[in-house]
Parts: structure tokens; C-alpha cells; sequence
């Protein structure tokens, strides 16, 4: 294994149970540094729980969490985010009361050493963002609530968030669903942009041309398990992919065979 | 825009003055935006004020009128500005009162023992801390709707105080005048003017610039609001939600404390067990006059200090104004109701 795909997140044999309903049932994925992961699957298949104990927010009820060679215990949102793992949720995760600057500073704000917040500096940290994101409409600023903006925009914090740090890891959880032909495209332009740098993306999308577009490799989960994985070269093109993900709602189960140097 | 050339000079300038002009009503325009509940609540108290002045000039316009008044309102003060950390958090704490009672005998207890008064002062915030930790850890921790913890809290503490107490107050007259107590709520006069200002109320001053930085610039505050106003976006951003509903706890018992100590201390050094028990229903009536709202997320530091100003100018003002007595309530809820719907104008819940 070359040191460009040398695995920087591992889950192992993950479980996640919310009462009686089984979420994840024992789901093992590996995300190589460097690469776009693009993570498929239908509504309900247990995505973004994935997600969500990748980043922390899940603890799971089996399994192991391996980031950077080393095994995670405790681990939370905040273990995580320091870890270098960054997310966009799918709930987007803000609070709509609050300026765009201090959603961005959530659980990261600048501080002096005795805690107070280095409103300027937070300011001008927002403005220079938000104008590399391309975010400069001039209905609103730094300081502009979240909640009197669209869903659009809202995405567009979310990310900047997520972009802020330079994170070695950035999970998207459908962060194209609701955006414009033009936004869809300054997203993925981002994804290009964190892969360039060496960084690593997990993206998750319903629209699979869109994913296919961007991902290296994919990986699809089916109620709670694994599916099947490919290379973006094991398959014959985006149509390749969609077909077998049909096969995978009819039947339950798709032809592996027809990937190209399946294993 | 400073630069222009002379010939262009008056197009320019016309532009540049409706620029600023436009900068100018929205800088105003986002001011109140962003404080109205505050403006709010201060054109309340004004109005109160101005309706009991009217009615007797000579009373309200009389500094030493407000003698009575600036002795008793820092408790409210303290009270109400600390709940509003609770508020906005999104919980509830109706055990302040027992907090209040329990801190102020704990502080006599020390006075009677002849710990100096500034240390007994001390000791009885870490006690109101304590006791804060202990409240939090209960509703937070057992997962207990605050609502329900602390009111159950309020009358264990409270029965607790009185169990302990037997129905005897403490009293040390012989620690009246001393450095420490003249230091807390000493008095002196504001310019021969005979308007006596209690230390106490500077005290209270300087706590609610103190709570307006936390609130506003402390990540401590920000967090608070952030938890209110979504504690699953809070959490999953690597917020320890549950340390800072236990923080706000803490705070609210410290509050408590100094509430408790200053009590004592304005009564000559008379404790009763139930000194707290009076300002439950007063402490949120001037939050919610204050404009924080019942949701979460957001509320106003410096509202709740008018809203304490408010609440206790009514019943004493009222009367001074030729209110009969049985107005006093009345015209708290008249107020209550009124402020409320200017603050609803202030803008409702953002999502
Ligand atoms: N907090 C929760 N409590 C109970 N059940 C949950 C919870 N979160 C997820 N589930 C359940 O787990 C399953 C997987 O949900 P998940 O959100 O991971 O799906 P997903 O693949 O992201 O779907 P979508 O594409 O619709 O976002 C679903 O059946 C869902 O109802
Ligand atoms: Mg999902």
C-alpha cells in the first residue's frame, strides 16, 4: 500500500442501535487518505448514522474507530474535530438564532486566554471565508442570523464551517440536496480544491451522477450493512453504478461480478 | 469617496451623503434589531416611571424618594440577571429561593462563629456554587425536566433550612458597621442631594456588566445561548452540552449566594430561613418584562436589569402615585401583558 492510500479512518464491525431498530449491523469502511469517498445508498440504509459515529456524535454499540493508526475511546464531536474530522450533517447542524460568524465559531471560537471572544478577529476570519467560498451577496455579512437565510445559504455556513479548519478529513452529508445548478458546482469545485491539497472528502449524494462525478471510489450501504465497494475504474461508467444499485432495491442484492477486476 | 476631484465634487458628494445617510438608518436600524427587547424593556420602566410621576410630581421627582428603592432592588438585580443565563439555556430554576435562604444562614452561621465578614462572604459563594453543582448534576445528569427537579428542589432545600433552623433566626448585631459589611452594603450620599446610594447597588451594577461580558463575549455565554438555541447543533459541534447546563446551574447558585448574604445584611444582620421565598415569582416577572423570551437561545442582560427595575418600582411606586393598594397587582400584570406584546414585536422565534 502506497503512502497515498494508506487508510486514515477506519470503522470496524460498527453497530448502532436506537431501541429495537438495528441502524448499522456491523458495517466496516476504510477511507484511504487523500481519496473522495462517495458513500451511496437509500433512504434509511444507515448513511448518516455512519456519519454520525464517524464524526463523534454516535457512540457506537459495537465496533472500533481507528483514525491515523490509532484506536479512539472515548470518542465524541469534540475528540473528532480535534482529530482532524470535519463535518457537514444533514441537519446542517446550526443555530438559527445566531449570526453566521458565531455559527461558524461553534465549539471553535478565537478566545483570549481568559475566554472572551475575539469578536473582530472572528469577524474578519468570517468575511475572508466567506469570500473565498464565494459567498459575498450583499444582503448579508458576517452578522447576518442564520435562520432569515435560505436553505441554500445555510448549506454554504455549514461548509465554510467545515472548510474553516483545514481538516484532514471533510464529511459531506448530501451537502448538494436544495442547492442551485451553479451552487452544486461551487461545491464540488471545494471538493476538487480539499483533494488538491492531499486532504480527504467523504460524500454522500442521492444524485449519482453528481457523485460519480466527483468520488474515486465508492462505497454502498443497504439497510444497515455493507453492500458492495468499487473503484471509480471497476465500473464502466456512472450508468454502471445506477444499474446495480436498481439490482440492490429489487433483489437485495447486486452482481458484484460485473465490476471490472473484481476481486 | 474622499478623494474626488474638485469638478466631480457634487454628484460625488450628493452620493456619498446618501450613502452614509443609508449607513446611517441601517446602523440604527440594526441597532434596535438587535436590541429592541433591551429598548424595550428600558421604555417600559420610563413609562411606568413617567405614569407614577405624573400623578405625584412632587414625590418622583424627589431623589430621596428613591432612597427605599435603590436599597431594595439590587436583590432583584442579582436574581434576575443570573436567571437569564438559566433561561436562555433552555432550562428552568425556580430553587433559587431556597438558595437564597440556605446561603444566608450559612453566611450568619460563619458571621456568629466571627468570621470576618468579607470571608464568610466568600465561603458562602462557594457554598452557593456547591449547592449550584449539586442542583445541576440532578436535572442534568438524572435527566429530570428542570421545571419539575427544581421546584421539587426549592422545598427539599427550604424544608432542609428549616429542619436545620428549628424556627430560630440568627442574629449578630455586633458585626454591623463592621469593615466587611459597610463594604457590602454600606451607604453614602450622592452630592448633598440626600439620595443615599447602598454599595449593594453599586455591587449590583458591576454584576450586571459583569453577566452583560459573559453573556455576550465569554465563550462561556456564547455557548450558553448556542445550547439554548439548538443543543443537538451545539453537541454536534463539540459543545460539552451538559457541562454548561451545569454551569448555568453554578451560576445561578452563586447568585443565589450573594442574593442570601446581602439579604441578611440589609435586614442588620437578621437571618429567617425563608429569607428567599418572596422573590420567586418577582425574579421571573422582571426577566420576561426584561424581554428574554420563554424559548431559548437568545435573551438580554441589560433587559433583565431594567425588567428588575421595573418590578420593583410598581408596588412601592403605585403607592406613592394614590394607587389604592389593591392596584398593585393589577398593574403588574397590566405591565406584564404590555411588555410582552411589545417585545413580540420585537421579533419572533427564528428557526
Ligand atoms: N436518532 C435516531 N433514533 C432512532 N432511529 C434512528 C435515529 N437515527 C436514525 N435512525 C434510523 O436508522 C435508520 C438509518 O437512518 P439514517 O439517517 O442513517 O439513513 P440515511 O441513509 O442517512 O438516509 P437518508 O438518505 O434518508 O438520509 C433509519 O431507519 C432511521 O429511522
Ligand atoms: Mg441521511
Amino acid at each position: 500500500m502506497s503512502g497515498q492510500d494508506a487508510p486514515i479512518v477506519e470503522l470496524r464491525n460498527i453497530v448502532k442501535r436506537f431501541g429495537n431498530v438495528e441502524a448499522l449491523s456491523g458495517v466496516s469502511m476504510t477511507v484511504r487518505k487523500g481519496e473522495v469517498l462517495g458513500l451511496l445508498g437509500d433512504n434509511g440504509a444507515g448513511k448518516s448514522t455512519l456519519v454520525k459515529t464517524l464524526a463523534g456524535v454516535h457512540d457506537p454499540d459495537e465496533g472500533e474507530i481507528i483514525v491515523k493508526g490509532n484506536a479512539r475511546k472515548p470518542w465524541t464531536p469534540l475528540a473528532a474535530r480535534d482529530a482532524g474530522i470535519e463535518t457537514v450533517f444533514q441537519d446542517r447542524a446550526l443555530a438559527p438564532q445566531h449570526s453566521i460568524v458565531t455559527n461558524i465559531f461553534m465549539g471553535r471560537e478565537i478566545t483570549n486566554a481568559v475566554g472572551l471572544i475575539r469578536v473582530q478577529r472572528q469577524i474578519d476570519e468570517a468575511n475572508r471565508l466567506m469570500r473565498e467560498i464565494g459567498f459575498t451577496s450583499k444582503v448579508f455579512n458576517p452578522e447576518s442570523t442564520v435562520g432569515h437565510l435560505s436553505g441554500g445559504e445555510r448549506q454554504g455556513v455549514a461548509i465554510a464551517r467545515a472548510l474553516y479548519n483545514q481538516a484532514d478529513v471533510i464529511v459531506l452529508d448530501e451537502p448538494t440536496t436544495a442547492l442551485s445548478l451553479t451552487e452544486t458546482q461551487k461545491v464540488f469545485r471545494f471538493v476538487e480544491a480539499v483533494k488538491a491539497s492531499g486532504r480527504t472528502v467523504v460524500f454522500i449524494g442521492h444524485n449519482i451522477y453528481h457523485v460519480w462525478e466527483i468520488a474515486d471510489r465508492f462505497f454502498v450501504i443497504d439497510r444497515g450493512r455493507e453492500a458492495f465497494e468499487g473503484e471509480k475504474t471497476a465500473f464502466t461508467g456512472a450508468d454502471h453504478l445506477i444499474e446495480m444499485m436498481h439490482q440492490l432495491a429489487e433483489t437485495g442484492k447486486a452482481d458484484t461480478d460485473t465490476l471490472v477486476n473484481a476481486a | 469617496m474622499s478623494d474626488a476631484t474638485p469638478a466631480a465634487a457634487k454628484p460625488v458628494e450628493a452620493i456619498a451623503s446618501a450613502v452614509d445617510r443609508r449607513k446611517e438608518q441601517s446602523h440604527w436600524f440594526r441597532f434596535y434589531r438587535r436590541n429592541g427587547r433591551a429598548l424595550n424593556a428600558f421604555l417600559a420602566l420610563v413609562l411606568v416611571w413617567a405614569v407614577f410621576a405624573v400623578n405625584n410630581p412632587v414625590l418622583f421627582l424627589n431623589p430621596v424618594y428613591y432612597n427605599a428603592f435603590l436599597f431594595t432592588v439590587p436583590a432583584t438585580i442579582f436574581l434576575t440577571t443570573s436567571l437569564v443565563f438559566v433561561i436562555v439555556s433552555g432550562e428552568l430554576d425556580l430553587a433559587f429561593p431556597s438558595v437564597v435562604g440556605a446561603a444566608g444562614g450559612v453566611f450568619m452561621y460563619l458571621v456568629v462563629l466571627e468570621v470576618p465578614v468579607l470571608a464568610a462572604f466568600l465561603v458562602t459563594l462557594g457554598f452557593g456554587a456547591l449547592i449550584g453543582l449539586g442542583i445541576g448534576a440532578i436535572v442534568v445528569y438524572g435527566k429530570i425536566s428542570s421545571l419539575v427537579a427544581t421546584l421539587g428542589l426549592n422545598f427539599f432545600i427550604l424544608g432542609l433550612v428549616n429542619l436545620l433552623a428549628q424556627g430560630r433566626t440568627i442574629s449578630a448585631p455586633d458585626a454591623v458597621g463592621t469593615f466587611g459589611n459597610r463594604l457590602l452594603v454600606g451607604k453614602w450620599e450622592l452630592f448633598d442631594t440626600g439620595l443615599q446610594i447602598p454599595n449593594h447597588f453599586v455591587w449590583a451594577l458591576a454584576w450586571t456588566v459583569f453577566c452583560y461580558v459573559l453573556f455576550k463575549y465569554h465563550r462561556f455565554g456564547v455557548r450558553v445561548q448556542l445550547v439554548g438555541d439548538n443543543s443537538e447543533s451545539a453537541r454536534q459541534m463539540g459543545i460539552n452540552v451538559e457541562r454548561i447546563r451545569v454551569g448555568v446551574f453554578i451560576f445561578s447558585g452563586i447568585a443565589a449566594a450573594i442574593t442570601g448574604a446581602v439579604l441578611v445584611q440589609m435586614a442588620n444582620m437578621v437571618w429567617f430561613p425563608t429569607s428567599g421565598k418572596a422573590y420567586l415569582l418577582i425574579a421571573l416577572a422582571a426577566l420576561f418584562v426584561g424581554g428574554t423570551p420563554t424559548w431559548g437561545g437568545v435573551g438580554t442582560i441589560f433587559g433583565a436589569f431594567f425588567g428588575a427595575l421595573t418590578v420593583t418600582l410598581i408596588p412601592s411606586g403605585a403607592v406613592g402615585a394614590g394607587f389604592a393598594g389593591f392596584w398593585t397587582d393589577f398593574l403588574f400584570g397590566l405591565v406584564i401583558i404590555l411588555t410582552m406584546v411589545a417585545h413580540r414585536f420585537s421579533g419572533a422565534r427564528v428557526r
